[in-house]
């Protein structure tokens, strides 16, 4: 496993092949279907995003409530499909990379190789085991989407796997 | 004829919503341990974090997925019992809000439309049967969405037979890939209509996993359906490898002379299914 701390760096990100395992230490936030539409409504009106996708990387997570003494309760990821309809422009717009589950469409991985970016595989169920890696939880914004919401979290020896790396490659691909 | 106080369903519903959320069946925890001795790489990977996850879950009494689902409930009301007290479905609902809130659960339920959460993942879906006798019998099924989206339903033609129940089963799981979280746990429904089809394969998924149907000609269609799924190759979390779903489980109904319905309705990994008999 290969520990790697967030914002990754270009050495980095050509030295990451689909399919290594990684242990990633930095910071991500959390956003999945409510929340996108809403990054899009505010993109659509020229509004400021409440992240700047230049810094940011995207868990496409929905947390339990956090139980008393964690930072946050049960958080495994969600089906990155559901988000193929906006990862391209955010990745276009400067968006530093993904973590999700499944495969995603031709359309984002093209993104990422124009982009240079990488898309990695969080174990999907496993969300006590990514509690555990979870230091540090914020709100930052849409908090009547309760789960949905954006939060910002600080994560230590987050186990993932690459999915879809900087040249394209898939560990989804069966050929 | 007995009487019960439907303020004792309640207080069941909240017990097995609360151990579902956490634990794991021993069937599927047994399943998966069989699935990671067979596989390499990151498949196993995958199946080392799931186990792993299953033990932290119990031990901290944290939901094993965050995705705490939606709750599906499932009575056998003996109709020998009167019921007392609030009405069924609100006793119901309330077991449900009083277990999503003390377990620290996640609330998924919302407005189709409007998308808008209702906050304490009610409604629950509660299907009652009438059953003889004066017991309830009280299945509750988390359900998450990852896999209930990549469920089908196919109203095929007598003509198709077997040979179309088993394209149409290894057919819905090919297409979802590693979406719903695999290996899964594929309950199909056979017969009936357009909407008991699709609750025989909901119902599929309360039997154990590893359990084969008791009327042979139905167990043989789940052996071939998935030993033909685990041919496909897709592997846990879709990494490649043997096992792509843990078990296949059929439920069967008599339907029309000029139909075949199949529904497919496709279960991840984390089965979490508690019963208890009042």
């Amino acid at each position: 496993m290969k520990q790697l701390r967030l914002p990754l760096s270009e050495a980095d990100i050509a030295d990451l092949h689909a399919g290594d395992g990684v242990l990633l230490t930095g910071t991500i936030y959390t956003a999945r279907d409510c929340a996108h539409r809403r990054l899009f409504e505010l993109l659509d009106a020229d509004m400021p995003l409440p992240v700047d996708l230049k810094t940011t990387y995207i868990y496409y997570a929905g947390p339990c409530p956090a139980p008393a003494g964690k930072a946050c309760g049960s958080c495994g990821p969600t089906t990155s499909a559901r988000m193929n309809a906006f990862a391209p422009r955010l990745l276009d717009l400067g968006l530093l990379g993904m973590i999700g589950k499944g495969e995603m469409s031709e359309e984002t991985r093209a993104a990422l190789v124009r982009n240079k970016k990488v898309y990695f595989a969080a174990i999907g169920g496993a969300g006590a085991q990514y509690a555990a890696c979870i230091k540090k939880s914020a709100l930052v914004t849409f908090p009547d989407l309760y789960s949905e919401a954006i939060y910002r979290f600080d994560v230590e020896n987050f186990p993932a796997v690459v999915a879809i790396d900087a040249q394209g490659r898939s560990v989804y691909d069966r050929d | 004829m007995r009487t019960l106080n439907t303020q004792e369903i309640s207080d069941c519903i909240y017990r097995l919503a609360r151990r579902a959320g956490t634990a794991l069946t021993p069937a599927c925890r047994a399943s998966l341990c069989a699935a990671a001795s067979r596989e390499r790489g990151a498949a196993r990977f995958a199946l080392d974090t799931l186990l792993q996850n299953a033990d932290t879950a119990a031990a901290q009494c944290m939901p094993v997925c965050q995705d705490t689902g939606m709750a599906v409930v499932l009575l056998e009301l003996g109709q020998d019992v009167l019921l007392t007290g609030a009405p069924l479905a609100r006793a119901v609902d309330d077991g449900v809000r009083r277990a999503y809130a003390d377990g620290c659960f996640r609330k998924s339920i919302c407005d189709p439309l409007t998308r808008v959460n209702t906050g304490d993942n009610t409604p629950a879906h509660l299907h009652v049967d009438i059953a003889e006798g004066d017991r309830v019998r009280v299945t509750f099924l988390p359900k998450g969405f990852g896999s209930e989206n990549m469920s089908r339903l196919y109203m095929l033609t007598p003509s198709e037979g077997r040979a179309g129940i088993v394209r149409a089963i290894v057919e819905t799981v090919r297409l979802a890939g590693s979406r719903p979280c695999p290996p899964v746990y594929v309950g199909v429904g056979l017969g009936g209509a357009f909407d008991s089809c699709a609750f025989l394969a909901k119902k599929a998924l309360t039997r154990d996993v590893g359990t084969r149907h008791p009327r042979e000609d139905v167990a043989s269609i789940e052996d071939e359906a998935l030993e033909t799924i685990n041919a496909l190759g897709i592997g846990a979390q879709g990494f490649g490898g043997q096992v792509t779903a843990l078990g296949v489980a059929c439920e069967i109904a008599p339907t029309h002379i000029a139909g075949l319905p199949v529904a497919v309705n496709i279960q991840c990994h984390c089965i979490r299914c508690e019963k208890e008999t009042l």
